[in-house]
């Protein structure tokens, strides 16, 4: 700090001899200052170019990146138009029907289990991960032998690819020679034969734990770097005071960690609605229609059926539910965002 | 905050339940590797075998795994290869349009700055079918199914989000005195730029890009739908192995740890970046 308060003071005096003449800053009172002080000295005003060449700018530089990823707008208007079409690949032509086809998704049954299941997911996956999460987080912000040791390792299951992982499991849960089985058979043995995945009643609990073991070390480390950039001096306040362990959690480290977990929330919430992989790898949606996620739904529609339409009515659907809790908790997250950077 | 011995042992078992299973399906596809078919299908399960290298052999330089296979072959290496080659250069032309867009958001003050870094946002959130859907008629109609290219274009929605929304952060840790009065010094924007903006922030850089390759590594819709036999990458290779009929769990397992080989050694470089990068710049590690 103190170096470059020298180097600025310097700079002004040898403004003479400095080799380039500064430019327009627009966030820097200092420069702006200094270049109107030249420019009535001198007699000549910033031109009008200059000006809005330092308000487009910021556009022209970030321009590359939009206009990589407006290539991917474009297909989203193209697929908001053909879920008001009747679009088939197997039909040469389509024409557009209104909004027929999300009066007959919403009236008919697929629709509201596609959602019911999604909605189960989220319930279930993130509200463990979360709990688990937190448990972990707050054994692990512990100088232990195993705290130690664990720490690096927490981050594994998150660098392996869902779908792999799905398989991994799938390896594990065989009736034949599936290891989980056996070991709940050492505890009954009938648990030898426990379908997992195959049965439409515990495909949901499969599912669930395949995305808690995957993400609950997400959560978990999240709520670690939290715990360790609080402050300390409210909790060393506690202690003197000999406030309970429960109640310094409560109290204190529970609220304080609330801005981490929100973020934690946002990531995992909106990833279980859109989750893909998992149920896909795992079933590819059955037994039945036991796993027929928003996704999966949307995928057997468009490219099993090849019925476009209906498939991009689903998802602009998933979209929509998408952009309302992103957009609520996204600002929310923006809210905190600085805080926490801070 | 005085904490009896017998609370103590009761976390640390805890600790070691939780990370038993977290830790055993890792260790246990790491050994199934490394077993021959008759250990892998043997009821109960073995957990002292003899180790052997025929899965890995087979998955590399090809030959029958024991049974009645041959019909169907998997080509590991081409998979990987196309991971290899689609993630790089996802990431590659993410940090050639993505680094200089984060530096803007996080410099200059423009109206919609926050709309637009949004929208960048939310390309990490949309369903990702919503796009797939059109893009696999689009792309299928300008021919870039099944190319390296369609794919790479395609996976900048994972790995350009990230680059700019970590390196923004970093961007706003540099110190704006520093920028302006090098700037007063005479050095132009683009010389301060490179030369002392860029070097500061090298580390982020190296970080959001290891972290938008685990990503892009890791992928799983995008390169099912729109890579077709061509470009296809390890993450949809590996599904082979599950739908082929003879079910090959000990190639498959070998493959899965290769697989999963390139990511871990990343994510142990990069690990002081982790926690940043996963949650976007929200939370410094």
């Amino acid at each position: 700090m103190f170096h470059q308060k020298r180097f600025l003071t310097q700079s002004v005096f040898m403004k003479e001899a400095s080799p380039v003449r500064p430019k327009a800053g627009r966030d820097n009172v200092y420069v702006e200052a200094l270049i109107s002080f030249e420019a009535r000295n001198t007699g000549r005003s910033v031109s009008r170019w200059r000006q809005f060449q330092d308000k487009a700018k910021p556009y022209l530089i970030i321009l590359p990146a939009f206009l990589l990823t407006i290539g991917i707008l474009v297909p989203f208007a193209t697929g908001v138009y053909w879920s008001l079409t009747d679009y088939n690949l197997m039909r040469p032509q389509f024409e557009f029907i209104g909004i027929g086809n999300y009066v007959e998704l919403f009236s008919g049954g697929e629709f509201w289990h596609a959602l019911k299941v999604s909605g189960v997911y989220v319930l279930f996956a993130v509200g463990t991960e979360l709990l688990l999460g937190l448990i972990i987080a707050l054994l692990l912000n512990q100088e232990t032998f195993l705290a130690k040791i664990f720490r690096p390792l927490l981050i594994l299951p998150l660098l392996i690819a869902p779908v792999i992982a799905t398989l991994i499991w799938k390896l594990m849960m065989s009736t034949d020679f599936g290891v989980i089985n056996y070991f709940l058979s050492l505890f009954n043995p009938e648990l030898k034969e426990f379908p997992w995945a195959g049965s439409p009643k515990y495909a949901m609990l499969t599912v669930v734990l395949i995305d808690v073991w995957i993400f609950t070390p997400f959560i978990a480390l999240l709520l670690l770097a939290g715990l360790r950039s609080l402050p300390q001096p409210p909790f060393e306040a506690a202690q003197v005071d000999g406030a309970s362990r429960w109640f310094i959690f409560r109290v204190l480290t529970l609220p304080m960690l609330a801005p981490f977990m929100v973020i934690a929330l946002i990531f995992r919430i909106i990833d279980s609605i859109r989750m893909f992989d998992i149920p896909f790898a795992m079933t590819k949606g059955g037994p039945g229609d036991s796993l027929m996620n928003l996704q999966i739904q949307a995928y057997t529609e468009a490219f099993t059926y090849l019925n476009i339409s209906v498939g991009s009515a689903y998802m602009f659907v998933t979209w929509v539910i998408i952009f309302i809790i992103s957009k609520l908790m996204v600002g929310y997250w923006m809210k905190w965002r600085q805080r926490l950077s801070a | 905050m005085k904490r009896s011995k017998l609370q103590t042992i009761f976390e640390q078992t805890i600790l070691c339940v939780i990370f038993l299973f977290i830790l055993f399906p890792i260790v246990w596809v790491f050994l199934m590797a490394f077993k021959s078919r008759g250990d892998i299908l043997s009821w109960p399960p073995t957990f002292l075998f003899e180790p052997t290298f025929d899965n890995f052999r087979n998955i590399l330089v090809g030959g029958s795994s024991g049974s009645a296979t041959g019909a169907t072959t998997v080509d590991f290496l081409g998979y990987f290869a196309n991971s290899l080659i689609i993630s790089c250069g996802a990431i590659l032309l993410s940090i050639l349009v993505g680094v200089p867009a984060a530096y803007a958001i996080a410099r200059f003050q423009f109206r919609g700055k926050e709309d637009i870094a949004f929208t960048f946002l939310s390309f990490r959130f949309a369903p990702e079918l919503l796009v797939i859907i059109p893009i696999y008629i689009i792309f299928q109609r300008m021919g870039l199914l099944d190319t390296y290219f369609g794919l790479i274009w395609v996976y900048q929605l994972i790995t350009l989000p990230m680059i700019i929304w970590i390196l923004r952060g970093y961007f706003e840790d540099v110190s704006v005195e520093l920028e302006e009065a090098c700037r007063i010094d005479g050095y132009g924007e683009f010389y301060v730029f490179r030369k002392i903006v860029l070097p500061l922030v090298k580390g982020g850089i190296a970080a959001s890009a290891l972290l938008a390759f685990i990503f892009a590594w890791n992928n799983f819709i995008f390169a099912m739908v729109l890579g077709g036999s061509d470009v296809q990458p390890i993450t949809v290779g590996a599904m082979q192995f599950m739908t082929a009929e003879a079910l090959r769990y000990g190639d498959m397992a070998a493959a899965i740890v290769l697989a999963a080989i390139p990511a871990l050694l990343l994510a142990i470089y990069s690990q002081k970046h982790l926690i940043r990068g996963l949650s976007f710049g929200a939370v410094k590690g």
